[in-house]
C-alpha cells in the first residue's frame, strides 16, 4: 500500500493565514478569522432576536430567549448566591465555546476549539478569575479552601497536597478536555473518509459501493459531533460555574 | 518497517485505556436507568447529572484516544 491514498488526521488542523497577505504580516490565522465570526454571529443573532421584544416571539427571539434562559439556570443553579456578577461571563465563554465548535462542523470552516493554545487560553482565564475571586472575596481565609471542613487535623499532610493538586489540574483537564472532544471528532471523520478513498483505491468497482459503509458512519457522526459540540459547551460553562461556586462559598 | 509497526503496536497499546472510559459510561447510564426507574419524577433533574457524568467520564477516554491518534499520525 505505497502509493494509495493515505490518512492525513491532523493536517485539517494546520493554521493558515487569514484576510490574505495583510493577515499573513501581522499573523492573524484562519482560526482568528473563525473567531471573529464566531463572535460576530452571536452579536448579530441576539441583537437581531432581542429587538423586536414581541409578547409573542417568533423562532429568533425565542431560541435567543431560550439561550438566555438556559445560561441564567445554569448559573443560579450552580453558582448560587452571588451568580449575577458572574452571569456575562459564562453566558460569553457559553456561546463562544458553542459556536466555535458548531462552526468547525460545517466543512471549509475551521474549529478553533481544537488547538490547544485557545482552550488553554480560555481555561487560564477561568483558573485565574477563580482565584482573584477567591482573594478578593475571602482574603488569605481563601486558602482555608485546601483544608475540608471538618477533616480531622492529623489527615492534614495527606490531604493539604491532594486539595492543592487538585486545583492545580483544573486548568489542565478543563482545556484538554475540550479540544481532546473536538479533535477527536474531526480525526474520526478523517480517518473514516479516508478508508473510502482506501476503498475504491484497493477494490475498484466493488470498493466504491463498499465505501458507502464508512460515508454511513460518517453521517453518524455528523450527528454525534453535534451533540459533543453543544455537550462540550455545557461542560465548559458547568465546570466554570462550579470553580467560581468554590470560589464564592469555599465548599 | 520497524518504527512503522512499533508505531501501530504503540497506538494500539494506546487506545486500551478507552475500555476504561467504557465501563464507566455503563456504570453512569445504569445508574441513570435505576434512578429514573425508582423515581420517574426526578428524570428531568437526574438527566442532567447524568449526562455530566457522561461527558467528564468521556473526555478521559479521549485522553487515551488522542494519545493513540499522536503516536500513529503525530
Amino acid at each position: 500500500m505505497a502509493a494509495g491514498p493515505t490518512i492525513d488526521a491532523l493536517g485539517q488542523f494546520r493554521l493558515a493565514a487569514g484576510f490574505g497577505a495583510a493577515g499573513a504580516k501581522v499573523d492573524f490565522t484562519n482560526a482568528n478569522v473563525m473567531m471573529l465570526v464566531s463572535a460576530v454571529l452571536i452579536v448579530v443573532l441576539f441583537a437581531l432576536g432581542a429587538r423586536r421584544r414581541a409578547l409573542v416571539p417568533g423562532r429568533l427571539q425565542a431560541s435567543a430567549e431560550m439561550g438566555y434562559e438556559f445560561v441564567v439556570n445554569l448559573c443560579s443553579d450552580t453558582i448560587g448566591e452571588g451568580w449575577e456578577a458572574f452571569f456575562p461571563f459564562v453566558f460569553t465563554l457559553f456561546f463562544f465555546i458553542l459556536f466555535g465548535n458548531l462552526i468547525g462542523l460545517f466543512p471549509l470552516f475551521f474549529a478553533f476549539t481544537s488547538h490547544i493554545a485557545v482552550t488553554a487560553a480560555l481555561a487560564v482565564l477561568v483558573f485565574v478569575l477563580t482565584i482573584i475571586v477567591g482573594l478578593a472575596k475571602h482574603g488569605l481565609h481563601f486558602f482555608t479552601y485546601f483544608m475540608p471542613a471538618g477533616a480531622p487535623k492529623l489527615l492534614a499532610p495527606v490531604l493539604v497536597p491532594i486539595e492543592i493538586l487538585t486545583f492545580f489540574s483544573r486548568p489542565v483537564s478543563l482545556s484538554i478536555r475540550l479540544f481532546a472532544n473536538i479533535v477527536a471528532g474531526h480525526v474520526l471523520w478523517e480517518v473514516f473518509a479516508g478508508f473510502m478513498l482506501m476503498f475504491a483505491a484497493a477494490l475498484g468497482a466493488v470498493g466504491i459501493v463498499a465505501a458507502v459503509l464508512p460515508l454511513a458512519v460518517n453521517v453518524v457522526l455528523v450527528g454525534f459531533e453535534i451533540l459533543v459540540a453543544v455537550l462540550q459547551a455545557y461542560v465548559f460553562a458547568i465546570l466554570t460555574c462550579l470553580y467560581l461556586h468554590d470560589a464564592v462559598h469555599l465548599h | 518497517m520497524g518504527t512503522e509497526a512499533a508505531r501501530a503496536i504503540g497506538a494500539g497499546l494506546a487506545a486500551i485505556g478507552v475500555a476504561g472510559a467504557g465501563v464507566g459510561i455503563g456504570h453512569i447510564f445504569a445508574a441513570l436507568v435505576n434512578s429514573v426507574a425508582r423515581n420517574p419524577a426526578a428524570r428531568s433533574q437526574v438527566f442532567g447529572l447524568g449526562i455530566l457524568g457522561f461527558a467528564l467520564t468521556e473526555a478521559v477516554a479521549l485522553y487515551a484516544l488522542l494519545i493513540s491518534f499522536l503516536v500513529l499520525f503525530g
